[in-house]
């Protein structure tokens, strides 16, 4: 008789064993940080949305979409390069799916310096968390708090990028472990989606 | 099938998603610019978002390939936004001012 069995009466190994959905432990406990952090991208852009149609005078400071378009071009093909180093992963070319990871890093890492280079132009302007040049301190509050939380995200993920990338080609992790790292990379991508419509392409000065 | 053949078929399903991400973040941009009320631009931008993140979640999250988490997630994600639009009072008071207000 298993251990299982012993310590459960009525319940066979095989069914403690069966994860839900048919998804491993490590991958379930990820996309249920992914549910998590939804709702909490979720309330913020909804809170966003509720407070700029509650203000008349809301500001559009945008005149160009150049950077915030080469910022979604970057972070769409970091996801495809964080898919190829999943597949490479699964068909167990370590040195590809290692390098393929890397490049996603990379494009985090430019993510982020483009991130930063709008936030100190912003900053220049005078905008600041508590201090908006163009109106309402409000749009100065939201654009740095949304923007920020999924900046940090977008670092985090980095970090978790390299040490997962290091850690797989060391042996000391498996491809599932990249395949988790890779789900939270595309949540990020993911949540980028919405930020640019709400938070710049409907402040777009015309 | 071949290893070399599912990886190519693979690799291309993968272009051919990220193609489709970046032709709708480019109508997107292209709605920007469009003459039209901010809650119109808001209604298409929106609507393009959730394409787009449904491809991301389908293929690049390999929801797809899984009907049961695909289901517990869209009930879910569903479930937060419609109670975040219907649920949270406040946000009645800040759009409109009543009726909690008074």
């Amino acid at each position: 008789m298993s251990h299982a069995e012993l310590t459960m009466p009525g319940h066979s190994a095989q069914e403690m064993a069966e994860p839900t959905f048919s998804v491993p432990a490590k991958k379930m406990a990820m996309w249920l940080f992914i549910i998590a952090d939804s709702a909490t991208f979720a309330g913020c852009l909804v809170a966003y949305g509720f407070i700029r149609n509650a203000t008349p005078d809301w500001p559009r400071p945008f005149h160009s979409i150049t950077n915030v378009a080469l910022m979604t071009l970057i972070l769409l093909t970091s996801s495809l390069t964080m898919m190829f180093a999943v597949r490479h992963a699964q068909l167990g070319d370590k040195a590809k799916a290692f390098r393929w990871t890397l490049i996603t890093a990379v494009c985090g890492i430019m993510f982020a310096a483009l991130h930063l280079r709008e936030w100190f132009g912003m900053i220049g302007e005078g905008a600041t968390l508590f201090h908006n040049p163009w109106g309402t301190p409000l749009f100065s509050s939201l654009f740095f708090s949304i923007t920020g939380l999924h900046l940090l995200h977008v670092t985090g993920g980095v970090v978790a990028l390299i040490a997962v990338g290091l850690r797989y080609r060391g042996g000391r992790y498996k491809a599932d472990d990249l395949e988790i790292t890779g789900l939270y990379w595309h949540f990020v991508d993911l949540v980028w989606m919405f930020v640019v419509p709400l938070v710049y392409l409907l402040n777009l000065a015309h | 099938m071949t290893t070399t053949g599912a990886q190519n078929r693979s690799a291309g399903k993968d272009l051919a998603v990220y193609g489709c991400l970046l032709a709708l973040a480019g109508i997107q941009f292209f709605i920007a610019y469009q003459d039209i009320s901010a809650s119109q631009m808001l209604e298409r931008l929106l609507t393009v978002a959730v394409v787009e993140a449904g491809l991301a979640l389908l293929f690049f999250m390999h929801l797809s390939e899984n009907r049961g988490l695909r289901w517990f997630v869209l009930i879910f994600t569903v479930a937060v936004i419609l109670g975040l639009q219907y649920g949270w009072t406040d946000s009645f008071r800040l759009s409109n001012g009543v009726p909690w207000a008074k």
